[in-house]
């Protein structure tokens, strides 16, 4: 089968780090990402089914992996080499299409009895996840044992796979997992009735969470940062009341919370805005960069709640503020199960499937590339904002190369 | 009138371009260029030359307030001791650039206190008729009213900036028959008599529009500052057919049947905005004037200018003060004084023009009404030209309607925080959403006219109120509905869009673009302006 594999390669990490800096997604020129031929991985277990991935999403983590900007703390998380992608609609042998929900908690890793998150359905909490049947991996797509998305076929334990309904087509159902990760982001916000809620960043992430917040939560006026045309359009399409370029976020959230602002750290001109003296009541960082913590930091209300849903690296950030205006910063990573408004609860991926096909989420896959144009495919992804693109995933429904062996 | 200092003022003409036409000067904000206009098609409107100030101004001050005009008696016969005078007087916005000292109403104002003095009144208060601008910073205050004046008012707080949100200084005097509040200062409403100091620099300025706008706040500014009033004030420079002045006409009279007094001032200055020697003296001569020196002057100005940064530029001309002398000073009943000052007006800048044309360019200077001493953003780019420019016509528009608006400007993307933060959030929010005036008023107005922020820095900074990038958006809106395009030459291209707008980098690429909406060979006519004209187009 053909699969990209990601190696242990200190030095072509190194040139990847390099490469990437200089453009993005260059990562996979120079780095430790391969298209190799490989022999079909055993089954890690007796449940474990193949999956034959149709379509497979590229997404931010995958691209900081490749460009060697992934921080040390995943390095014991993960098991070397492995095959990326977590993002997948695939087929499994008896021709049902499912999607992947990629966490290898303890039922995928024959822990018993299961920890208090996974016990909980909180999968992405899970506190095993370098232990059990597998080796090392929070995801498909970072475990050496599973194979991931990004190659004709992977193995998946049942627990993580989800029927497709019929009507919904492969760009859609690909958009499951990322609209899971807004879904989640959007009921950890605890956005309150008629609050302020700002979304920074227009990528995949933000989009998703922005569908996700019009979905489940009412918030009186949701600001939306947004670099790209197509970005912005897509954010105003999904819900956002204010799309604005992100240097323009703080006199954005500023008016839409009716608030003061000061202005030059103090020192400037009053009239400027440096930063917010009421604020949003909660913000959802979609980027995950110092730059835009500082942004969340500066318009976060005092005891608003900042939610990190992209995934940062090493960030430098003056948290003063979080101290001065006892503002709680939480991370929201993946899905699991959530609590809805009357009390029931509801996996997050049965809500993703639903809002994936209500707000017709299957647009935003914008293009999609054979596995041998991966480096195209990859610096596209790293570009896709100014490439008037949003989601960009491998495509494998060519039978020659997913039946090849 | 002369006194023999100068040659008689020549008025203001049309000149059809032909062949040996010289290029053309534009005002291109803080700098010029110089635009060759095609030849047999293209006509410039000149301004009149500066009339002849007044040769003793105190003296004609004196005159005007010792025999009023309209049903009002003299001044000394309405001050008595014990009363309460107010003092009101336009603010920074006026005249432009600044005039050099003394400035007109340190002149008026002295003389009105003389005479308050001589009657034994000693409850004066003088304020500064702002409605929604911006303070006046001490500076600007002295440089206004005298040092003199400034030192014994200010610091007793009897001099002052009108704050048309401070809940207690306003009333609600009533309403017209219209429905409209008329939203008034306090004190001048509770004054035995108002004096207001006006200098009417354009036909728009005075009558009841310098109390009814200038002590008023934005409870009665909404009702006539709208896009209905103001796309039908065709054009707000003539006040006969003006929708604005009506409404602030019928202000007028429920201030005065509410009982508050009225004294009005108005003067008038001739066109004398860059001087007849100096740095800038050929900027109101006609090009085919200009001897080998104005060349050499003008190429080492433009060169100079060039190399200079936009700040160090803006800098420069903001240090400009001009010679203006007063033309005419009246006092007296509102109505019959305006009648008056306006006709003077009319006297120094009306130019007969013969019929419209298809495309109207125009040279728009550093300066406006809003941004004295501070920046030109893209939104007062907008309002100098669709909104005070483009109405400086009697009879018709000059450009017809569904022709072309060409403006110079450079146009930049580039805001002054401390007088203009609403501006900064209206062109970055706002005009990202919507260009059309009507949807911007119902959806955005109100928001920020109530904006606390807003309320805050205008009430206790330096700001224009929340509300006033609106209006400036509002004053181009007759244009913005007349015209079929509107093309900024040498403009920031993002900022120039953002407006609705199209760039162009040459006025030859905007007049072959005008032609995609007017057709090929169409008429041009450039609006040399400033020294300041008004078309009366026939």
């Amino acid at each position: 089968m053909k699969a990209l594999r990601f190696r242990r390669n200190l030095p072509r990490y190194a040139a990847a780090r390099l490469a990437g800096s200089l453009t993005p997604g260059r990562g996979a020129t120079v780095g430790p990402l391969e298209l190799v031929d490989l022999d079909p991985p055993a089954e890690p277990g007796p449940d474990w089914v193949r999956v034959r991935p149709r379509l497979s999403g590229i997404c931010g983590s995958d691209l900081a992996t490749v460009d060697g900007r992934s921080a040390r703390y995943f390095e014991p998380l993960v098991s070397f080499p492995f095959v990326p992608g977590h993002e997948v609609v695939g087929d499994l042998d008896d021709d049902q299409r499912v999607v992947l929900e990629p966490v290898l908690g303890c039922a995928s890793r024959n822990i018993t009895p299961a920890c208090a998150a996974c016990t909980d359905g909180r999968l992405g909490n899970c506190e095993h996840t370098t232990f059990g049947d597998l080796s090392p991996g929070i995801q498909t797509g970072s475990c050496h044992d599973t194979g991931g998305g990004w190659a004709t076929a992977f193995h998946a334990h049942p627990s993580q796979l989800h029927p497709v309904p019929d009507g919904l087509s492969d760009e859609a159902a690909v958009m499951v997992e990322p609209t899971a990760c807004g879904v989640h982001a959007a009921f950890t916000a605890r956005v309150p009735d008629d609050g302020v809620v700002a979304v920074l960043g227009a990528g995949t992430l933000g989009l998703v969470t922005i569908a996700a917040l019009r979905a489940h939560t009412t918030p009186r006026t949701i600001v939306a940062t947004a670099r790209y045309p197509d970005q912005r359009r897509l954010a105003d399409e999904l819900g956002a009341d204010l799309v604005v370029a992100p240097d323009e976020v703080r006199r954005a959230v500023r008016r839409a919370a009716g608030t003061r602002a000061i202005g030059g750290n103090g020192q400037g001109p009053e009239g400027d805005v440096d930063r917010l003296t009421g604020g949003a009541d909660t913000v959802i960082d979609c980027v995950g960069s110092s730059s835009s913590l500082t942004d969340a930091l500066a318009i976060a209300r005092p005891g608003g709640r900042i939610v990190l849903l992209g995934m940062p690296a090493v960030v430098e950030l003056e948290l003063t503020p979080l101290w001065h205006r006892e503002l709680e910063l939480v991370g929201s990573y993946t899905y699991g199960t959530e609590a809805l408004p009357d009390g029931s609860t509801a996996r997050t991926f049965d809500l993703a499937f639903d809002l994936v096909t209500r707000a017709d989420l299957g647009r935003l896959v914008t293009a999609t590339y054979p596995l041998a144009r991966y480096r195209e495919a990859l610096q596209h992804a790293a570009s896709a904002g100014s490439r008037g693109a949003v989601k960009v995933a491998f495509d494998l429904r060519d039978e020659r190369e997913r039946n090849a062996r | 009138m002369t006194n023999g200092r100068h040659p008689a003022p020549r008025p203001g003409f049309v000149l059809d371009v032909d062949r040996n036409t010289p290029p053309i000067l534009f005002h291109h904000g803080p700098g010029f260029r110089l635009e060759k206009l095609p030849a047999g098609r293209s006509r410039v409107i000149y301004p009149a030359e500066p009339l002849e100030g007044l040769p003793d101004p105190e003296a004609a001050i004196r005159h005007a307030l010792l025999n009023p005009l309209g049903d009002s008696a003299p001044l000394p016969a309405l001050l008595r001791p014990g009363m309460k005078l107010t003092i009101a007087f336009d603010d920074i916005s006026l005249p432009l650039p600044p005039m050099r000292r003394p400035d007109i109403r340190q002149r008026v104002i002295e003389a009105v206190l003389d005479l308050a003095a001589d009657a034994g009144v000693d409850d004066v208060h003088l304020i500064a008729a702002l409605a929604i601008h911006r303070r006046m910073t001490e500076d600007e205050l002295r440089h206004a009213v005298g040092d003199r004046v400034y030192d014994a008012f200010a610091p007793k707080g009897l001099l002052y900036n009108l704050d048309a949100e401070d809940p207690d200084g306003m009333v609600i005097l009533g309403e017209t028959p219209h429905g409209e509040d008329v939203h008034f200062c306090r004190r001048a409403a509770e004054s035995d008599l108002v004096v207001y100091v006006n200098i009417n620099l354009v036909s728009m300025d005075g009558g009841h529009k310098s109390t009814a706008t200038g002590l008023a706040g934005y409870t009665g500014l909404r009702h006539h500052h709208n896009v209905h009033t103001l796309r039908n004030s065709k054009s707000l420079m003539d006040r006969k057919n003006s929708a604005l002045h009506a409404s602030n006409w019928r202000m007028g009279s429920v201030i005065r049947d509410a009982g508050v007094k009225i004294f009005q001032i108005e003067t008038t200055v001739n066109n004398d905005t860059f001087g007849r020697e100096g740095p800038l003296a050929l900027l109101q001569k006609r090009e085919w004037e200009w001897t080998g020196r104005d060349r050499a002057q003008f190429l080492a100005m433009r060169t100079g200018l060039d190399v200079l940064p936009s700040n160090t530029r803006r800098k420069i001309f903001d240090t400009w003060q001009a010679p203006y002398q007063m033309t005419s000073v009246q006092a007296g009943e509102v109505e019959a004084v305006h009648e008056v000052t306006t006709d003077n007006v009319y006297a120094q800048q009306l130019v007969p023009v013969e019929g419209q044309t298809d495309v109207l360019t125009m040279g728009l200077p550093y300066i406006c009404p809003y941004n004295v001493n501070s920046i030109m953003n893209p939104i007062l780019v907008m309002c100098l030209g669709l909104g005070y420019f483009f109405n400086l016509y009697r009879g018709r528009p000059l450009v017809r309607e569904g022709g072309v608006l060409v403006m110079s400007h450079p146009t930049p993307w580039e805001f002054h925080p401390v007088h203009h933060p609403s501006y900064i959030d209206f062109f970055e929010q706002v005009l990202a959403d919507t260009t059309d005036p009507v949807e911007i008023e119902r959806r955005y107005e109100k928001q920020f006219a109530e904006d606390e922020w807003y309320i805050h820095l205008y009430r206790t900074s330096y700001a224009y109120h929340g509300v006033h990038p609106f209006y400036m958006w509002y004053w181009g809106s007759h244009a913005l509905e007349h015209l079929g395009r509107v093309i900024i030459v040498g403009g920031d291209p993002a900022a120039v869009r953002r407006l609705g707008f199209q760039p162009a980098s040459t006025l030859s690429d905007a007049l072959e673009m005008a032609s995609d909406v007017v057709g090929p060979q169409p008429t041009i006519t450039h609006m040399k302006n400033p020294p300041l004209l008004m078309a009366d187009v026939t």
